[in-house]
């Protein structure tokens, strides 16, 4: 080998063998794994931290709903800001905190806010998804798969033009009711389970879990007519071309019960269903 | 801790936005090493603000008198109103010194998640102010995010029947960065936006 310029004959380097560092205490040879993972999510929410930090929120495909703080997103020089609006779903790496997690980088895999921010009533209806699929979710990093699955069709059928955004909102509500085990019973009585066998059960109790037999009836139990309970059937079973029938009356009837129910079962109110407008 | 009067004022930093226990700390000790006049006059500083500082009674933004000193302006221009989110945007945009005409502070955006519907915003006393006829442009400056975007779309659907010129700021690259870390979303608005270049 030729000697190196103006550096003499080489060295041979130092090192230490391997046996030593063998014997060397646990806390000085490692300083432990820096802990990072990487997931992909919709963000659901983002609150303001600190001078230019955000904490957003992401309902994530296997880690569930994790709150991480963004740091520096909200210059405008921000590498990832724009990447982490509600709505977008995105491919995340994320840095393990004491309290909250740190995302460090993010990519895009579809803005589904995009068709949204021009739309107002398909906006509200969204942010109204996203509010609900938080509350569903209350444990941080407790998987839910389903949740996800489920938020994620619903956005793509909300970026769709010829769905009307509230029966969107309406039929999600329900399935992820249902997805967290709180799936009205429509076409059996809620109480002592008769089958309504095509005959007209009578009344809607919320508290009971659905709809409820003449003689099971609570007092104070709304009695919907049979279009509107037969259009929350068609929503939380996907049969769009029944819903896409349905009047306008019995829609505005199906959301008051849907909105109800969520919101009695979670026994929490959802903020944005207030501000919900129909197309 | 600390002796009261010293805990007092650490508490009490402590409580501003971005101060915490530490900064609050440093903050308290460095105002006991300072010269009492200058301390007298930070504390004579705050007291003013709360006394006189209000909000202008036309746009929303900060004044000293019932109308700010923009709306008093005789040289801005009335038909153009420039709505904003926060006192704070007026002052970016009058930093660039290009916009002539008057603002409209919202005082936020619609964020039906934090429970902020068109209700809880200035938008009435916009819609008050369009009323006369004297206005003949509407510049929506909402932050270039989706809450801001949606308010924009909500205003701009409101103000339409009133056939106003209803103008959005481009949004996309920042001046000074590179191209490549740009964000697909930003990346895309900054080609939707594209202009000729006439050379």
């Amino acid at each position: 080998m030729p000697p190196r310029d103006g550096a003499g004959p080489r060295q041979r380097p130092r090192y230490f063998p391997l046996r030593r560092i063998r014997q060397l205490p646990q806390a000085v040879r490692d300083n432990g794994g820096v802990h990072q993972y990487r997931d992909d999510g919709v963000v659901l929410r983002t609150q303001k931290l600190g001078e230019a930090d955000r904490i957003v929120t992401v309902l994530c495909r296997t880690t569930g709903r994790v709150r991480a703080v963004a740091k520096g997103v909200r210059r405008t020089k921000s590498r990832f800001g724009g990447r982490l609006e509600p709505f977008t779903h995105v491919d995340l790496m994320f840095h393990s905190g004491r309290s909250l997690d740190i995302i460090t980088q993010a990519e895009v895999i579809r803005p589904y806010g995009a068709p949204l921010g021009g739309d107002y009533p398909r906006y509200t209806a969204g942010v109204a998804m996203l509010e609900t699929a938080e509350r569903l979710t209350p444990v941080d990093k407790e998987p839910a798969l389903r949740q996800f699955l489920l938020l994620i069709g619903g956005l793509r059928a909300l970026g769709e033009e010829e769905r009307e955004p509230r029966l969107v909102l309406d039929a999600y509500l329900l399935r992820s009711l249902a997805v967290a085990g709180y799936a009205p019973a429509l076409e059996e009585c809620a109480r002592c389970g008769a089958k309504s066998n095509g005959a007209r059960l009578p009344a809607f109790a919320i508290a009971a879990g659905g709809m409820v037999c003449a003689s099971c009836r609570p007092p104070g139990a709304a009695s919907p007519s049979p279009q509107t309970v037969a259009l929350m059937l068609a929503l939380l079973q996907g049969d769009w071309e029944a819903a896409g029938r349905s009047e306008r009356r019995h829609r505005v009837e199906c959301s008051g019960l849907v909105a109800a129910y969520l919101q009695w079962h979670l026994e929490h109110s959802i903020r944005s269903l207030r501000h919900v407008e129909r197309a | 801790m600390y002796e009261g009067v010293i805990q007092h004022l650490i508490d009490e930093l402590g409580r501003l936005p971005g101060v915490g226990p530490k900064g609050a700390q440093r903050i308290a000790f460095h105002l006991l090493a300072a010269d009492p006049e200058d301390v007298k006059r930070l504390a004579a500083a705050l007291v003013e603000v709360t006394e006189r500082v209000r909000f202008c009674r036309t746009c929303g933004n900060v004044a000293e008198a019932d109308e700010c000193r923009i709306c008093l302006d005789p040289r801005r221009d009335l038909s153009v109103i420039c709505v904003v989110e926060e006192p704070k945007d007026v002052a970016a945009i009058e930093k660039i010194r290009e916009f002539r005409g008057r603002y409209h502070v919202l005082g936020g955006a619609i964020s039906p998640i934090d429970g902020v519907g068109p209700d809880e915003l200035r938008i009435r006393e916009l819609m008050t102010r369009l009323s006369d006829g004297t206005v003949t442009e509407l510049i929506l400056a909402t932050d270039p995010n989706l809450e801001g975007e949606a308010t924009a779309t909500y205003l701009a659907r409101l103000v339409k029947p009133m056939g106003l010129r209803v103008t959005r700021p481009a949004s996309g690259l920042p001046v000074g960065g590179d191209l490549e870390y740009a964000d697909e979303v930003t990346l895309g608005r900054a080609f939707e936006g594209r202009r000729l270049l006439d050379v």
